[in-house]
């Protein structure tokens, strides 16, 4: 059987004529479209370490059949920096070490831009820590994590802020 | 958050700025960020196949059919491999290949030893098709009934515990030290099995080229991987290349091989292509190891000063049917607490499941998870404050040696963790302290302790015309950072700036590394890359004190000193050269040096060497449910001296947060019935998860060395689990009253005791 789906990943445009209708969305980026950067750690929805963004909502993509998303819109972890520029949540999880493996990361930072997006946290570490909460890390970069959040989300606040002289610096 | 500190002033680090000591970002960051990083199973060689195991869903019996022809009528099938027609291997999967090697099952025959055994490899073009074949398999068995628990397994005389540890140790009179006692207490504890679980599965991507085999596989000992591996598909050694650039986490389970890799790469053989095996989060639940779950007791006796007569610790530790691994849980008494008879013993106990295997502080943790509580019980007997309790016990030297230690900074680690918890103002008794909220609070302390090995490792350092340095050891990064911490550990003793290094690792075909364990890594292959620069800078030295046309001429018996990239005279730092600049004048393209590690063994043998921790906990408990929840952590530790406190810092949270686990959230459950672990997923086998870790306090207590090896480097990745689970059992104790024996601490435990 072949199923025809197109999708925009990373803003690139890609028509992909499926093998197989089993296919998740993980499984689609890691082993046909080379985009490995996105984790597989259970398969199950249970660890959050397939996030991506789709249509700019994170989602498991581990549990997202690539069938059902004709015309989708999808971030991962290898679109996120412009060029050489680092997202600020990247350049926040390098600064505060909220990594040590770096297995969970991809799926933590994209779980961190959407969770910022739906501004739900505001800047209280408790619930940034909650709605953080799908992403498990055995490595136990927590502290960093929570940090990495907050300073990222200031860093997107001020960007957005209407330039007002001086004190946008 | 207490300043960064550290423990080393060597003069020319200070004069000329070293990167070692300073809280460095890791070095593959940007890779790790960006997604860029590549872990084993994101490589994809050309005309790659997907395997998939079957796992045996009985614990112990026999296969009796596997619908073979079902699975092969399946699109994309390629192979099904069986004990049927697998190829032959060169080493039996039931000896123990030297030196750490344990008994695999790779298809050897039809018998089920464990849940979750390979019984079958299903390889087709694509990972749908693959796992469609091994689900139509449908095996059938001849079941027997399995042994799950202590009232049905076996139990046997273990010759040794751990990897090679003595079974039972003696110190002093321990009947003696009873009866002198005015005071016993007595208790049992149980600790449940855990499962590693790296976020990372298990993985190989294998490629065979005639007989060389390339390996990409998430590896902690890579050079010893790679002679076993040979073993097992006989070829030559240096035919085998394992790539392990990036580890998504270890904690012990990727130090050992294990049977589904080796079917991995036996499934390319067979086929005659490149194959990716992964294994499915359940089935980490038995090939792979975890931590054997212990049946402890402690008795503890006490003189009328709170001072310990008698230490006597002994553990059941469960493991396979077929191999041996009992969790060296006692051992942790004889590290600690002075007492004049110490006694310590373990007993095997056979029962069908996976091997269970080295997992973050091996012994240490069980151990201590049981100890710190004991302790803590006794004080609270003698009407002591558990810290004053620990002060008065306090081993100057190896309590069952009487040698001295390397060094030990245990008193200032108790003096600042208390200090910063706020220690001093706990009540002596339980149950007394509440929040505003109406919640009971409760604080409880333990010790931390982990041994600080030195493993032999090789290195190999370049100095190149331009000034600049490649050093090269075959090490392991699986998240402590070693990418970093050695590269500046190279760039220290070379005197290069750290970006004017560039560091080669992660593979086997480098200078041997060795293996990444037993908190160990950066004090071994750190050691030899230091050597290796420091063997660079001799020879360059030699080059520039030997030459008329070099400022430095004849400074030999002055010396020089590195930094910078220039080597300076020794007394007047006005005379000095670059590197680049001697070798040019001696017309060398480069210099090559090396470097080894390894204990010394007459300070191994003089003194006792361990690192050491003290960590205090807050817990509240709500009175309505009993449900817990940590609300404070602080722990302070000394490990000698610190490379790079900021990742220093993140291995002392991440093994708090195990303790965390270990106390509050991790076991995994088997059905009496039929032996399947019965939360074989990240779901329902509870590790923490953020909202689960309170903002944590780690504080680096200076601590000087000048024994456990010249870089004075003990180790840190495993010692933060061990103290923490007691601290917060203790803090449970103390905030309800109730002291429960068994993890995790659950509120059902709680509310029945209520
Ligand atoms: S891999 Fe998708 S949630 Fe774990
Ligand atoms: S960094 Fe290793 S799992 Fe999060």
């Amino acid at each position: 059987m072949s199923l025809s789906i197109s999708l925009a990943i990373n803003g690139r445009k890609h028509d992909v004529a499926l093998d197989d209708p089993r296919v998740t969305l993980l499984d689609l980026l890691r082993e046909r479209l080379d985009l490995p950067g996105t984790k597989k750690g259970c398969d199950r929805g249970q660890c959050g370490a397939c996030t991506v963004l789709i249509d700019g909502r994170r989602i498991n993509s581990c549990l997202t059949l690539a069938a059902s998303l004709d015309g989708a819109e999808i971030t991962t972890i290898e679109g996120l920096s412009d060029g050489e520029d680092l997202h600020p949540v990247q350049a926040a999880f390098i600064e505060h070490d909220a990594f040590q493996c770096g297995y969970c990361t991809p799926g933590q930072i994209m779980s961190a831009v959407g969770l910022i997006k739906e501004g739900m946290a505001g800047d209280d570490p408790e619930r940034v820590r909650e709605l953080m909460s799908g992403n498990i890390c055995r490595c136990g970069a927590y502290q960093g994590i929570t940090e990495a959040v907050l300073e990222a989300q200031r860093k997107l606040a001020d960007r957005e802020k209407p330039a007002t002289g001086k004190d946008a610096a | 958050m207490s300043p960064d500190t550290q423990s080393t002033t060597i003069p020319r680090h200070v004069r000329h700025g070293s990167n070692a000591g300073q809280p460095v970002s890791r070095r593959d960051g940007v890779l790790k960020v960006t997604g860029a990083a590549t872990y084993a199973a994101d490589n994809h060689p050309e005309g790659m196949l997907h395997a998939v195991i079957v796992p045996s869903t009985i614990a112990r019996g026999r296969v009796r059919s596997l619908d073979v022809s079902a699975a092969k009528a399946h699109p994309g099938i390629v192979e099904v491999i069986t004990p049927e027609n697998r190829i032959p291997l060169h080493f039996d999967p039931n000896d123990k290949m030297p030196p750490f090697g344990f008994r695999v099952e790779v298809l050897q025959d039809d018998s089920v030893r464990y849940v979750n055994q390979p019984i079958a490899v299903v390889v087709a073009e694509t990972l749908e098709a693959a796992t469609e074949g091994a689900r139509l398999l449908a095996p059938r068995y001849e079941e027997e009934l399995p042994r799950t628990d202590l009232d049905n397994g076996e139990r046997y005389d273990a010759e040794a515990v751990g990897v090679g540890a003595p079974a039972v140790t003696t110190a002093g009179d321990i009947d003696a030290g009873f009866a002198a006692a005015t005071r016993v207490t007595e208790a049992e504890y149980y600790t449940p099995p855990q499962y590693h679980n790296a976020m990372e599965p298990h993985a190989v991507v294998a490629e065979w080229n005639g007989d060389h085999l390339t390996l990409d596989m998430p590896n902690q000992a890579l050079r010893m991987s790679a002679a076993s591996y040979a073993q097992y598909f006989g070829i030559p050694v240096e035919n085998v290349l394992i790539r392990s650039p990036f580890l998504g986490g270890g904690f012990g389970s990727k130090a050992i091989l294990n049977g589904p890799q080796i079917l991995g790469i036996l499934a390319a053989r067979q086929v005659g292509r490149p194959v990716k095996l992964v294994l499915t989060r359940a089935q980490m639940y038995g090939p792979v190891g975890h931590r054997g779950r212990t049946w402890q007791k402690l008795r503890l006796g006490t003189d009328a000063e709170g001072k310990l007569t008698a230490l006597h610790h002994t553990s059941i530790g469960a493991t396979s049917s077929f191999d041996d691994f009992v969790e060296p849980a006692a051992n942790t008494s004889l590290m600690l607490y002075a007492s004049p008879a110490i006694r310590a013993d373990h007993k095997g106990l056979r029962l069908d499941i996976g091997t269970p295997g080295p997992m973050r502080a091996p012994g240490e943790a069980s151990g201590s998870a049981a100890l710190e509580v004991a302790i803590d019980e006794a004080a609270q007997a003698c009407g002591m404050d558990p810290l004053a309790f620990r002060l008065a016990n306090y081993a100057e030297t190896e309590p069952t040696s009487g040698r001295p230690y390397s060094s030990k900074a245990l008193r200032e680690c108790y003096e600042q963790g208390a200090a910063s918890f706020g220690w001093s103002n706990r009540p002596l008794e339980p149950g007394t302290m509440r929040d505003e909220n109406g919640f009971l609070v409760g604080w409880g302390m333990g010790t931390a302790v982990f041994p600080c090995p030195q493993f032999p490792a090789e290195a190999r350092a370049t100095l190149r015309a331009d000034g600049t340095a490649l050093v090269e050891t075959g090490g392991v990064d699986m998240g402590q950072g070693a990418w970093t911490a050695l590269a500046q550990l190279a760039a220290e003793a070379l005197g290069l700036d750290l970006d004017q290094v560039e560091f080669h690792s992660g593979r086997s075909d480098l200078p041997d590394g060795g293996v990444a364990g037993g908190s160990g890594h950066t004090a071994s292959a750190g050691q030899a890359l230091s050597n290796a620069g420091s063997d660079v800078i001799a020879q360059l030295s030699e080059i520039a004190v030997n030459d008329p046309d070099s400022p430095l001429f004849g400074a030999g018996n002055i010396g020089v000193v590195a930094g910078e990239g220039r080597l300076y005279r020794r007394d007047d730092e006005t005379r000095s050269e670059t590197y680049a600049e001697i070798l040019a004048r001696a017309g060398r393209a480069e210099l090559v040096g090396s470097g080894k590690s390894g204990r010394d063994p007459a300070s191994a043998d003089r003194f006792a060497m361990n690192s050491h921790g003290a960590v205090f906990a807050e817990v509240k408990v709500d009175p309505a449910l009993m449900q817990v929840k940590v609300t404070r952590l602080v722990g302070a530790f000394a490990a000698g001296r610190v490379i790079n406190p900021k990742l220093v810092r993140s291995q002392y949270y991440g093994g708090m947060i195990w303790g965390i686990s270990f106390a509050l959230q991790e076991e995994a459950l088997a059905d009496r019935r039929t032996g399947r672990i019965m939360n074989a997923d990240l779901a329902e086998y509870h590790v923490p998860v953020n909202a689960d870790v309170p903002e944590m306090e780690a504080i680096l207590v200076p601590e000087v060395d000048p024994h456990v090896s010249p870089l004075g480097i003990k180790g840190v990745g495993e010692i933060g689990v061990t103290g923490t689970v007691g601290a917060i059992a203790n803090a449970v104790w103390h905030a309800t009253g109730i002291r429960v024996r068994k993890y995790p601490i659950r509120l059902e435990d709680l509310l029945a005791r209520r």
